[in-house]
């Protein structure tokens, strides 16, 4: 599949409009669920995933061959997420980092087996219930947990996504596991 | 082994595949001993399956198509830069041509005044050059966007640009065929575009190819 899309790509930078469509077909689900995990609304993660692809039609002469196409998207991809997020009015920082501390947010200082959500998970579906503790992760870990597990990169790849050392991804995807564990031991 | 540390590094560096062998065989060893870490550890594989578990989302039907009409149109001068890119031989030729031609018309355009190539010796009046009696020029003349009048001689090639040559018939009519005869060399007139453009290729290419 990678040689049919490098041979797409070829063309697109050739100035082969109709091209560059086969790439959004081919890579729009992913592209799609990727943002909607990260926005949590179908109407931004629309908006969002569109924009992820006009932007490397635009930018597709600074796309490296050499590299794998999916990253450089992911990355384009997530940074718009990101902006987005970050954009919104928050009520309340818990993303941010508790001063002093090395990577520890605000989550970290939440008591972490409160009460149990089990009168919820009654009401949702299952399915429902894991995405909305997916959700309710920081975009930090929750990016890394998706780009691993729902989109099957490896560490090496995440790590050229988000352009963060490894070592960092290690630590969040850690982080990210011992949280949803927390909440989805009892499921 | 400490369980909340060492243990769960081990755990962790398990699930990420990067567990040395002999790490392994340690955390195996504590596995063995410890339920609860067994119970953690069954614990964060089960949230993984459970994170791959959760349903695939698709793009909405019309979505590539909405990205199709929202891609900015090509510039036209990017379609040209490209074509360029792609055609490099035939874009040093187009502007070769293109600085060559704009230059000779605006030089036939502009110079609407008088112009003599040596003016030495020469009379001048009004719009008409004359080579009076009894002098030599030596050398090539150029009159441009004047007449000329040959009285005496002139040691080389004569043209006239935008002008002509003007003979005074009727007065001393053999005199003046041996007058015209004073030019010691070619004598050309041009008064249209084609012709001056002509004339300065003609002038390019012997200014490449003479051997002098």
């Amino acid at each position: 599949m990678e040689l049919i899309i490098r041979d797409k790509i070829k063309q697109v930078k050739k100035g082969d409009h109709a091209a560059f469509e086969d790439i959004v077909m081919f890579y729009q689900d992913k592209i799609y669920q990727h943002c909607h995990r990260m926005l949590g609304n179908k109407h931004e993660a629309e908006d969002i995933a569109q924009e992820a692809f006009i932007r490397a039609y635009v930018n597709i002469h600074s796309y490296d061959e050499r590299r794998k196409f999916s990253t450089w998207l992911y990355r384009i991809a997530t940074n718009l997420t990101i902006d987005r997020l970050r954009k919104r009015k928050p009520d309340y920082y818990l993303d941010a980092e508790v001063k002093g501390t090395e990577g520890l947010d605000m989550y970290s200082q939440l008591a972490a087996d409160g009460k149990l959500p089990e009168d919820e998970i009654e009401g949702l579906e299952l399915q429902h219930y894991i995405q909305k503790q997916i959700a309710e992760l920081p975009p930090k870990y929750r990016s890394i947990i998706m780009l691993r597990y729902l989109e099957d990169f490896s560490l090496q790849e995440i790590s050229e996504i988000l352009d963060i050392p490894i070592g960092t991804v290690k630590t969040r995807i850690h982080r990210g596991r011992e949280a949803l564990r927390k909440k989805l031991r009892h499921v | 082994m400490d369980c909340n540390k060492e243990a769960l590094e081990l755990m962790h560096k398990h699930l990420d595949g990067d567990i040395a062998r002999e790490e392994e065989s340690q955390l195996r060893n504590h596995l063995e001993g410890c339920e609860e870490c067994q119970k953690h550890l069954h614990e964060l594989k089960r949230t993984i399956t459970l994170i791959q578990s959760s349903e695939k989302l698709k793009a909405p039907d019309d979505f590539a198509r909405k990205v199709m009409q929202q891609l900015p149109v090509e510039k036209k001068h990017v379609k040209y830069l490209r074509w360029f890119k792609v055609h490099p031989i035939l874009t040093a030729a187009a502007i070769f041509f293109a600085f060559m031609f704009t230059g000779l018309l605006s030089a036939f355009e502009q110079d609407s005044q008088l112009m003599v190539s040596n003016p030495e010796n020469l009379i001048i009046e009004d719009n008409m050059v004359i080579v009076p009696e009894g002098v030599t020029v030596k050398g090539d003349l150029v009159v441009q966007n004047g007449d000329l009048k040959i009285d005496g001689k002139v040691d080389g090639n004569v043209t006239l640009i935008n002008g002509n040559l003007v003979d005074e018939q009727g007065l001393d009519n053999s005199g003046l065929m041996a007058d015209v005869g004073g030019v010691n060399g070619e004598l050309k007139e041009v008064d249209r575009i084609f012709e001056w453009v002509w004339y300065n290729i003609q002038n390019l290419f012997k200014g490449i190819f003479s051997i002098e």
